[in-house]
């Protein structure tokens, strides 16, 4: 790692504890997962986790980082979904890689289109803009049908993930697809944080006219941001069309699963990286414990339409929780509780 | 008169009553944004509660008024309740940490109101029937006239209160200036607490009219969405902010509906509301009637 023979860094015994950790997961990941999980593992927990990861990772660059709050994730998911569909569908000579990074930077764009009124509007005002956003992508994507190729209502099927030859069609072939995808752009992001343009998201998160006092420039700043964020977010809708779903809808792209990604980053912890994936864990694995739980208490009374009411109820008890009791999210409470395991440290 | 303007002009009056009742929503935010810098999401979900639990009681017999004095405390005291529970806890955070909690309120009060009263559609009847009455050549309808009037009641109310008595005084006072509020010895924590009842009760009466129209259901917690257009273009601290853009963004609304749909396609009255507040905003950022800000680092 390059970091470590850079002599001056202070942080070093830290960093590279946390750099175990990575390989250890990552290790994990690659080599123990696939020889013991069972296709419902890969199908209905860890590829939808990656999925709901990377977009979370995307929305937190933007808002826990840029600190420029937004409603309207899933409208640029569905953009990059679309996006890819379309690019796969018209220009089939394109590899799988070149279609997903295109499809990034159609969403990068409409990032960009949509950052637009950040340059004016703060706040509310710009949460409200990106709501904007949100409708507007969906009713494009009803409204003109070439976009789904006239299929009725908007459903598009995935085409088949070969890569190099390689297909990735089984479950464990799209587990191993996504894990590749997400730890790629986790590196990028990863690799932004750290730099001078991540340091000047946080400048303007902290006080946008101080910022812009030191010399940031805010404009273009908040534009990449929105735009970098999107990128992510467009290919992460494109995991969640192609590797989890394999066949979506412009509604599968709605407002709840905005706020789906927005509480996953409020719950793992704005402005950390790892927050993502913290919270992503615990949305997707929380409705499985309720449903195993209610199951247990209730019998039988447990339907599926209860088990949603209690799913919302418990996530907004979640949500106000840790804003209340722990903003900083899981990825503080894991801080925490690994120091108290080492008292010498 | 021509048949043409007969039209557009039967269309616009609908629409700005269509206004009015997006208004309603829109003061309920306004109320609790002006006093205490919340955002509150839950607007909607409070919105819905109320009818569901006005109109769960009435089909159990209750009578209207004893219905809507049970509905009217319960609001009070769910109004309290957020307040004590959630809010009180978060003072001084951000404004945006304000909003998501009040999010995650919202989803607390969906989930409960369904999982007490059930998930299915009710009918809510008010007892004015919905026929359209003739006025000078122009066909409106009798339910509509009825919500303008409760809405211009309420605005009416709301004023006369903030004019005239020492709680609208103070309410007034802290929206001015909460530390000088607080120095003159006013209690913060009594006047928050005083205007999320009095959001809870704009919320039954907002609550009962949208249900009676689009009928009881998980979709009346969305009308939060048709709200916030509205208090982007009217300013989130203004009550005649929220009525003036209210009247705009049913009249946008529906004008383009009727004449931009042929064109561009249907269904665009769920972001042309957006599109035409954010157009707005961009000339004159602080909205309609919204107070200017001063920028400090």
């Amino acid at each position: 790692m390059a970091a470590t023979s850079t002599p001056l860094d202070k942080s070093l015994p830290c960093l590279s504890a946390k750099g175990i950790g990575v390989v250890l997961l990552l290790t994990i990941a690659y080599g123990i997962v696939p020889l013991v999980g069972s296709s419902y593992l890969y199908e209905a927990i860890l590829t939808p986790f990656l999925a709901l990861s990377l977009a979370a990772l995307g929305l937190n660059l933007l808002t826990g980082y840029a600190g420029q709050l937004s409603l309207g994730s899933s409208a640029f998911m569905a953009v990059g979904a679309y996006a890819a569909f379309n690019l796969s569908l018209r220009l089939p000579f394109l590899p799988l890689p070149a279609t997903i990074v295109l499809a990034g930077l159609v969403a990068a764009l409409a990032g960009l289109v949509a950052g637009l009124p950040a340059l004016r509007l703060r706040g509310f005002y710009l949460a409200v803009s990106t709501l904007a956003v949100q409708f507007f992508v969906a009713w494009v994507l009803n409204r003109f049908s070439w976009l789904s190729n006239d299929s009725p209502s908007g459903i598009i099927s995935a085409p088949p993930l070969v890569v190099a030859g390689l297909s990735f069609e089984d479950a464990r072939g799209r587990y191993l697809f996504s894990l590749t995808v997400v730890t790629l752009l986790t590196v990028l992001a990863w690799r932004l944080v750290t730099s001078p343009t991540g340091r000047n998201f946080v400048a303007v998160r902290d006080n946008e006219t101080a910022a812009r006092v030191i010399g940031v420039k805010v404009a273009r700043t908040k534009l990449l941001a929105f735009g970098l964020s999107s990128f992510i977010i467009g290919v992460a809708g494109v995991l969640w069309a192609f590797a989890y779903l394999r066949t979506v809808e412009p509604a599968g792209f709605n407002l709840d699963r905005s706020f789906q990604i927005l509480f996953i980053v409020i719950i793992g912890g704005l402005g950390t990286l790892r927050g993502a994936f913290l919270g992503a864990g615990l949305i997707v694995v929380l409705p499985l414990l309720l449903s195993r739980f209610g199951a247990a208490l209730l019998g039988d009374g447990f339907d599926s339409g209860t088990l949603e009411m209690c799913q919302r109820i418990v996530l907004g008890i979640l949500i106000v929780a840790f804003l209340i009791r722990e903003p900083a999210g899981l990825s503080a409470l894991l801080d925490r509780a690994v120091r108290r395991l080492r008292p010498s440290a | 008169m021509n048949p043409d303007l007969a039209f557009f002009v039967e269309v616009l009056v609908g629409g700005l009553l269509s206004g009015v009742m997006y208004a309603l929503v829109a003061i309920g935010f306004v109320l609790i944004y002006k006093t205490s810098g919340v955002l509150n999401f839950a607007q909607g979900a409070m919105l819905l509660f109320a009818a569901l639990t006005f109109v769960s009681l009435t089909e159990r017999g209750v009578p209207f008024i004893g219905a809507f004095a049970a509905t009217l405390a319960v609001m009070a005291l769910l109004g309290l309740a957020i307040e004590r529970a959630v809010l009180r806890p978060l003072v001084n955070q951000p404004p945006i940490t304000l909003f998501m909690a009040t999010l995650g309120v919202a989803y607390v009060i969906e989930g409960a109101a369904q999982l007490a009263w059930g998930t299915q559609v009710h009918g809510l009847d008010l007892g004015i029937d919905d026929t359209p009455i003739d006025l000078a050549g122009i066909l409106v309808s009798r339910f509509d006239l009825f919500a303008a009037a409760v809405a211009g009641l309420m605005v009416a109310v709301l004023s006369l209160f903030f004019r005239y008595t020492r709680t609208g005084l103070a309410f007034r006072a802290v929206a001015d200036d909460p530390l000088a509020a607080l120095n003159t010895g006013l209690r913060l924590p009594r006047i928050w607490a005083a205007v999320w009842i009095a959001s809870g009760i704009v919320a039954l009466v907002a609550g009962l009219l949208w249900g009676a129209r689009l009928g009881v259901q998980f979709s009346l917690s969305l009308v939060v969405l048709k709200a916030l257009p509205v208090l982007v273009l009217g300013g989130f601290d203004s009550i005649l902010g929220a009525i003036v853009a209210g009247l705009i963004v049913g009249a946008v609304e529906k004008l383009s509906e009727v004449y931009l749909g042929p064109v561009i396609g249907s269904g665009i009255e769920g972001w042309i509301a957006y599109v035409a507040a954010l157009g707005f905003l961009l000339l004159k950022p602080s909205g309609l009637f919204g107070m200017r800000s001063v920028e400090r680092v």
